[in-house]
């Protein structure tokens, strides 16, 4: 098989890999405060972490374009202190699948944290444990589950990204290029072997994701 | 009885609507002028309707070839065109040359680097450059031909951030987002206010625009008149305003 394929394989990995990391420290973190604090502009905080899912990649990827192109407010900065730029690197790449991915992990990580009873926690802090240990070992432990499926939902979603990549990070063979932009690619300059290789490769990658899921699903189900 | 008769009369509204359509798919380079010469075309001709699809040469080759049902195929080059006759899918002896257009290497109006050669493109202010990917876009592979010839191809191809036409290429040069970019004349004219053409590249073969009438499209008809248009004084009217040269 063709290297590109493969180098477009290990690049998709690599970038919907770091953006789930990413996506699970924010999505928790948020996640955890939507499901347990209570403050003014929530609803609209709640709403806004969301849009990602709800709005087109085009409308996303023109947001960032303005936002960290070498022009943008927070792009020009990161250009002049630290030369920097975002625009056509993989780490474009990670910050466009990390921002469609984001919902994904929120919602889950909000529904696990909301399933953890209160009074458990409570029960923690009568204990003398800090605040930060009735996180670490009660809160987090009872959600993980939950957490973790939507975690698994948001490196399938990252693996995929398209539009929002394409704007932001372009398609530079072994840089930029994903799995999901070199089909793209392929397709459009008629290259439909090419696009045969890369479409049995994405779909094989897929499979293999789901089947992963399922295992370590069962694997916890088994456990507990 | 009332409602059957005004269904009907509605379907047939739609058939005689849809019959009068005419769907045209040009280089993306063609954007500006063919939307205005379909809205001359649509004044001229009342009951037909343009349909205007752009996208790079080789990607509505592509199309065509999977069956979409198009009339009007105008691409940037003689090969996507060559191809497409060798894939019979356009009607004998409707080809023809319409434009003509040159290929300009272009920068920020306020960007860093200020290459005036092509060799310039090898120094290090030069950091990327835009063009359209050879295997897909005319323009890109006009590009790459030029530079073979001056033998800067591996030095460009290292700074290379591909477009996937040249209008995505305009705009990342436009945006600030790289030093340099490969567009056509006509192109660059369309942004003058944010992009400067630092010098017109010699291209080995002359950029001339070929257009035909796409076999089996639904308004073969209308199909022709369109090109026909072109050659009017209206049609050449508009395609000169936007800079292309006679054929």
């Amino acid at each position: 098989m063709d290297s590109s394929a493969w180098v477009a394989l290990a690049l998709s990995l690599k970038v919907a890999g770091w953006a789930t990391l990413i996506d699970l420290v924010l999505g928790v973190a948020c996640g955890w405060l939507l499901a347990r604090k209570r403050f003014p502009g929530r609803d609209l905080l709640d709403a806004v972490l969301t849009l990602p899912m709800v709005l087109p990649p085009t409308v996303l990827g023109y947001y960032l374009l303005v936002l960290i192109g070498r022009r943008g407010w927070f792009g020009g900065w990161l250009n002049e202190t630290f030369g920097i730029q975002l625009i056509f690197t993989w780490q474009g790449a990670v910050i466009a699948a990390a921002i469609v991915a984001f919902p994904l992990v929120l919602k889950a990580a909000r529904a696990a944290f909301e399933g953890v009873d209160p009074q458990l926690e409570r029960a923690a802090r009568v204990l003398g444990l800090s605040e930060w240990a009735v996180f670490l070992r009660v809160t987090l432990p009872m959600a993980w589950h939950g957490i973790l499926a939507g975690v698994l939902l948001a490196f399938a979603r990252a693996l995929g990204e398209f539009g929002a990549t394409l704007m932001v990070a372009g398609s530079i063979p072994g840089k930029t290029q994903t799995l999901s932009i070199a089909v793209y690619e392929a397709v459009q300059a008629g290259q439909d072997s090419v696009a045969d290789t890369l479409v049995g490769l994405t779909s094989i990658t897929c499979i293999a994701v789901l089947l992963a899921a399922g295992r370590l699903s069962q694997a916890r189900t088994a456990a507990t | 009885m009332k409602k059957i008769a005004l269904a009907l009369m509605l379907a047939a509204a739609g058939l005689a609507a849809h019959a009068a359509e005419v769907t045209v798919s040009a280089a993306a380079s063609l954007t500006n002028a063919f939307k205005e010469i379909a809205v001359g075309f649509e004044a001229q001709n009342p009951g037909v309707k343009v349909l205007t699809n752009f996208a790079a040469s080789d990607a509505l080759l592509a199309q065509i070839s999977k069956g979409a049902p198009v009339d009007v195929f105008a691409s940037a080059d003689q090969e996507t065109m060559d191809k497409a006759q060798a894939q019979n899918l356009l009607v004998t002896g409707t080809r023809r040359n319409f434009v003509n257009n040159s290929l300009v290497l272009i920068t920020p109006v306020d960007g860093a680097a200020h290459p005036t050669t092509l060799a310039d493109l090898a120094k290090p202010d030069v950091k990327r450059i835009a063009l359209g990917k050879p295997e897909g876009v005319p323009a890109g592979r006009y590009a790459k031909g030029a530079l073979e010839a001056a033998k800067l191809w591996p030095a460009v191809e290292a700074k290379a951030v591909y477009a996937t036409n040249v209008r995505q290429a305009l705009d990342y040069v436009a945006r600030g987002e790289v030093e340099a970019g490969f567009v056509y004349a006509t192109d660059a004219a369309v942004q003058k206010d944010k992009v400067k053409v630092a010098l017109t590249v010699p291209t080995e073969t002359p950029i001339s625009y070929p257009i035909a009438v796409v076999n089996g499209g639904p308004n073969a008809d209308a199909a022709r008149k369109f090109i026909d248009y072109l050659a009017t004084p209206a049609g050449q009217a508009v395609l000169a305003k936007y800079g292309f040269g006679k054929p």
